[in-house]
């Protein structure tokens, strides 16, 4: 049963995908309009704080993603693509809603009621809820022959307060099989690629992105399928690798599958090209 | 005191601040004394060998006062938030928001913090959230780069990143600044 009813949605980009990420916001917002879905951008969103304002300064990270919740228009949901911007709205959220006190500070600064009922969505919601492939009227591409290795990285790790109802681990698996995809098990699906250590500690997150790559290597894989920005960044920068495999967003992979064939500008931004690969697997021409 | 020290040695429990565990309570609103020290955090943890002290370790500070010993360690800076030792806990203890916490007594005390260089980044981030409202990628490389003194250790990969585009020269902004300046009117550190 589809539990988001809504074919309007808000989203939020944040600054990774609205920046260094280009690729994976262009073919997100292409993969939502071949299955029918107005993602329509949250206007004058501000940066969620990411971790550097929740580790030295807890209200002003409060603050930041409060502003967006306020942005939010409340006839629809709110979707977050990047892991780390979801968690933390989802986060200041949770904190308007338990903390009455706060909740009304915030409401007399935006002169306005809080929306406590304000749905915040991840993609993954909106994957696990509706079949991607029945969605659209294209043609649908066969994955038949892509070896592929999914890196959750520590997207589906959270807090204990923000446990949600459903554990998402295996989606993409699932997701990409259902088409023909092959899906290698591997140790590596869940470590942290180290986020933000990639500038101040790279001699720490080289040998751990080298070590994430020899696993999918090891395993035999074309790809390794990532839903972070912040992964897919890591892996393709901080990897010092002769022969690294392709690190493909999941939206891109999709995507393609639902016969878009606009992805030049998103795989000229690839540090380790995919074509090759994707053309010996019928995927691009 | 390195890793190896802090096991070998006796603690010195002499200069207990017996009012740290309750700030850092207070702060994080985390009541980590429900820790049983089964160390599955330390276990779960990926970057726990760059670590001085286990994760557990930082909460057992807490918990013995031994506040400078927290408050200038390298595990907090290290920590970048992954939550993965939240979901190895059997008692579902948010261990970043303590680690949070702990940075944030150390910046307002103005201690000798024991990663300056991550702090430094971090500070850098939010000066660019500050002045646009969203983050600058180029301009937090190149403030961290000119404060490191550091142009060459990365220029391979920042010039890769360029051709890329993954680098914008220009940064995103936000329309309306004004609440944006709000929120960092009072922030001496930032």
């Amino acid at each position: 049963m589809q539990r988001i009813a809504s074919r309007n949605i808000s989203y939020y980009p944040g600054c990774s995908m609205a920046t260094t990420a280009h690729e994976s916001n262009l073919s997100l917002l292409e993969l939502f309009n071949r299955i029918g879905y107005n993602l329509i951008e949250l206007e004058d969103w501000n940066c969620c704080g990411s971790t550097s304002a929740h580790n030295i300064d807890s209200q002003v990270a409060l603050d930041l993603a409060v502003r967006n919740l306020f942005l939010a228009p409340p006839d629809r949901p709110l979707m977050v693509a990047c892991p780390n911007c979801f968690l933390r709205l989802s986060h200041a959220h949770f904190a308007l809603n338990q903390d009455e006190l706060k909740r009304r500070k915030y409401e007399k600064e935006w002169g306005t009621p809080y929306n406590t009922n304000l749905k915040i969505l991840h993609f993954f919601d909106l994957l696990e809820d509706i079949n991607v492939f029945n969605s659209s009227s294209n043609e649908i591409k066969s994955l038949q022959g892509l070896r592929f290795v999914s890196y959750y990285g520590c997207m589906l790790s959270r807090p204990n307060t923000l446990q949600f109802d459903n554990d998402y681990y295996g989606l993409i698996e699932k997701t990409l099989t259902s088409v023909g995809g092959e899906s290698i098990s591997w140790p590596y699906y869940s470590q942290c690629c180290g986020t933000f250590l990639s500038v101040a500690k790279p001699d720490i997150i080289t040998p751990i992105v080298n070590e994430i790559m020899q696993g999918a290597i090891d395993a035999k894989a074309d790809c390794i399928v990532t839903a972070c920005a912040m992964c897919h960044l890591n892996l393709e920068v901080r990897c010092n690798m002769q022969n690294p495999v392709p690190t493909l967003h999941l939206s891109e992979l999709l995507s393609l599958v639902l016969g878009c064939s606009e992805y030049k500008s998103w795989f000229s931004r690839h540090l380790v090209d995919p074509q090759p690969m994707l053309k010996s697997k019928g995927l691009i021409q | 005191m390195n890793k190896n020290e802090s096991v070998n040695a006796i603690t010195d429990l002499s200069q207990r601040d017996l009012t740290f565990a309750k700030e850092v309570k207070r702060r994080s609103s985390i009541d980590f004394n429900t820790c049983l020290h089964c160390q599955s955090c330390a276990g779960g943890c990926h970057f726990s060998k760059y670590m001085d002290y286990m994760p557990n370790s930082i909460i057992r500070l807490a918990q013995l006062g031994l506040k400078q010993e927290a408050l200038t360690c390298s595990s907090i800076w290290i920590c970048v938030s992954c939550n993965t030792c939240s979901i190895q806990c059997p008692m579902g203890i948010d261990i970043s928001a303590v680690t949070d916490a702990i940075c944030q007594i150390a910046i307002d005390e103005k201690v000798a913090v024991g990663e300056p260089d991550i702090l430094k980044f971090h500070q850098n981030v939010l000066k660019t959230i500050k002045r646009y409202g969203r983050t600058h990628k180029l301009e937090i490389m190149l403030r961290y780069k000119l404060y490191k003194h550091d142009w060459f250790s990365d220029m391979g990969v920042g010039l890769k990143m360029m051709t890329k585009q993954k680098l914008d020269i220009l940064p995103s902004r936000v329309k309306q600044m004004p609440y944006i300046k709000s929120i960092f009117a009072q922030k001496k550190a930032i």
